[in-house]
């Protein structure tokens, strides 16, 4: 189908974006990549008067990396932001996540702000904005606040953000350099929406086959309502890398609520999400 | 200001394949839509209007987007390739070349999306690991070959690729 007709907005400037939204915001969409977006126009789940492009919004387009984050513009492409050389520098989670997101092709047009703002709880980067302990940097005709990404996501594709209100930036925190990350997803063919998934950043005493394990926090794809992340710390704390995660099992089962479909039982997910969370321990330490 | 705002039609300027074409559309045209009917260029398919099936990718600035999740009016200032762009019947492009010589295709019906997807692939990765092919067509659906042969082609296209570049004959 095609999607029902709109008036389409595009602003030059930020000031332009966030006083186009003030004025249609309430019976408008933001168009990002579109690459959400527009599947639910064309099959006319959504019907919106107006589309405000922000495409062409003048310095949205950056991603910055300082000694405290990795901050990514409104218009920043997964793919430019896996591609960064800097920011897997400084916080590999975020290329080990957008490696799953969606296939090339989707990658190259879908930004990683607006996948945070769709909040989609199969998406990847939502989960990653939560165990980075990221920050939303949001604009509107009131101007500016920042949100923390705990309290971002209210719900299945529900986030606090105001219709009139623009997502203009995410910034990532960095771990600490004692932190390690890994991510591990399992899905029907590579770059397909994950049956579950599972960052890890594990806080790691020591070098070599003599290190031990401080810490460690798991954030959820495709098997909670909203990301969420489990602190694991109090079964893994003082085990050596080389452990085979006793306890983490019951922890991880106990803290999601993975639904059923037609791919996999809530059982099978939440298994699933387990395993996949003792392996990612694992590479993240070795 | 400078803020455009468009709702009935609006005079879109598309270069595709190194021409430049002005047709005036709604801003809810969507590329695909553009180039099949408004440019009737219908080596672009169109299956499913999703982003699923692959075959309406296009190349904008050389790198594969689906052309379905994309409206007209956004693809301005940039350069489209599609697959009628990639070479013609008697002067193939090296993927066209290696899907002919492979048997990549049956009906035909998904191969434009491979060919572009593949072309902006062996690009990247001169030469790709067979693992690395198949990861590379993963988004792209075929419901006739069952893949073995168009992951063949890739490697094969990326043979000829380099054939090519050494000054070899790359045909
Ligand atoms: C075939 C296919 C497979 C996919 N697979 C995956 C996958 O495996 N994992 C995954 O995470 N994603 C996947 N995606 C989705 C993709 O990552 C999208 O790019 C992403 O979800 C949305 O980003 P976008 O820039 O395209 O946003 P858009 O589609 O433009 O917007 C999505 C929503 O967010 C709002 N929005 C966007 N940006 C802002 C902003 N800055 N401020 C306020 N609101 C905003 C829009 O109004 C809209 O409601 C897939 C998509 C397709 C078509
Ligand atoms: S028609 Fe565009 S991906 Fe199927
Ligand atoms: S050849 Fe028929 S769908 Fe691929």
């Amino acid at each position: 189908m095609k999607p029902a007709p709109f008036v389409h907005h595009s602003p030059h400037t930020l000031d332009e974006a966030v006083e186009t939204l003030r004025e249609v915001g309430h019976d408008g969409k933001v168009l990002a990549g579109g690459q959400s977006l527009i599947p639910v126009l064309n099959m006319r789940l959504a019907q919106p008067a107006h589309l405000v492009d922000i495409n062409r919004v003048a310095g949205l387009d950056t991603i910055t990396v300082t000694d405290h984050f990795v901050r990514v513009g409104a218009t920043v492409r997964h793919a430019a932001l896996q591609r960064h050389d800097d920011a897997y520098a400084v916080l590999p989670v975020l290329r080990q996540a957008l490696n799953n997101v969606a296939h090339p092709a989707i990658r190259n047009r879908g930004t990683t702000v607006g996948s945070i703002a769709h909040a989609d709880a199969a998406g990847e980067m939502p989960s990653i904005a939560v165990l980075t302990n990221a920050v939303m940097e949001v604009i509107g005709p009131k101007g500016r606040r920042e949100v923390a990404a705990g309290d971002f996501f209210e719900g299945p594709l529900q986030t606090v953000l105001e219709a009139d209100e623009l997502l203009e930036a995410v910034r990532f925190a960095r771990f600490g350099p004692s932190t390690r990350t890994a991510f591990l997803e399992s899905a029907r063919r590579h770059g397909d929406y994950a049956l579950a998934g599972v960052g890890v950043a594990v806080d790691v005493e020591g070098e070599g086959s003599d290190a031990v394990v401080r810490g460690a926090r798991a954030a959820y794809v495709s098997v909670t309502d909203i990301p969420v992340v489990i602190d694991l710390t109090e079964v893994v704390a003082g085990q050596r890398i080389s452990s085979s995660w006793d306890g983490v099992d019951e922890l991880v089962q106990a803290g999601i609520a993975p639904e059923a479909d037609i791919h996999a039982s809530s059982d099978y997910r939440r298994v699933l999400a387990a395993e996949l969370t003792r392996r990612a321990l694992t590479g993240a330490v070795s | 200001m400078t803020t455009e705002t468009s709702n009935t039609t609006v005079e879109v300027t598309l270069n595709v394949n190194g021409v430049a074409h002005t047709r005036e559309v709604e801003p809810r045209r969507l590329l695909s839509d553009f180039l099949r009917h408004d440019l009737r260029l219908t080596g672009t398919h169109v299956g499913c209007e999703h982003g699923v099936c692959g075959t309406c990718t296009v190349l904008v600035d050389g790198d594969p987007m689906r052309s379905c999740l994309m409206f007209a009016v956004s693809a301005q200032d940039a350069r489209i390739t599609t697959v009628e762009g990639l070479g013609t019947q008697d002067d193939m492009g090296p993927v066209q070349q290696a899907f002919v010589e492979c048997h990549g295709l049956q009906c035909g019906f998904c191969t434009p999306g491979f060919v572009t997807t593949i072309t902006a692939f062996i690009e990247e990765n001169p030469d790709p690991t067979s693992e690395e092919a198949r990861e590379a067509i993963s988004g792209n659906l075929c419901r006739c070959t069952g893949y073995q042969n168009i992951c063949k082609a890739v490697l094969r296209a990326a043979e000829i690729k380099r054939e090519g570049a050494n000054g070899g004959d790359g045909a």
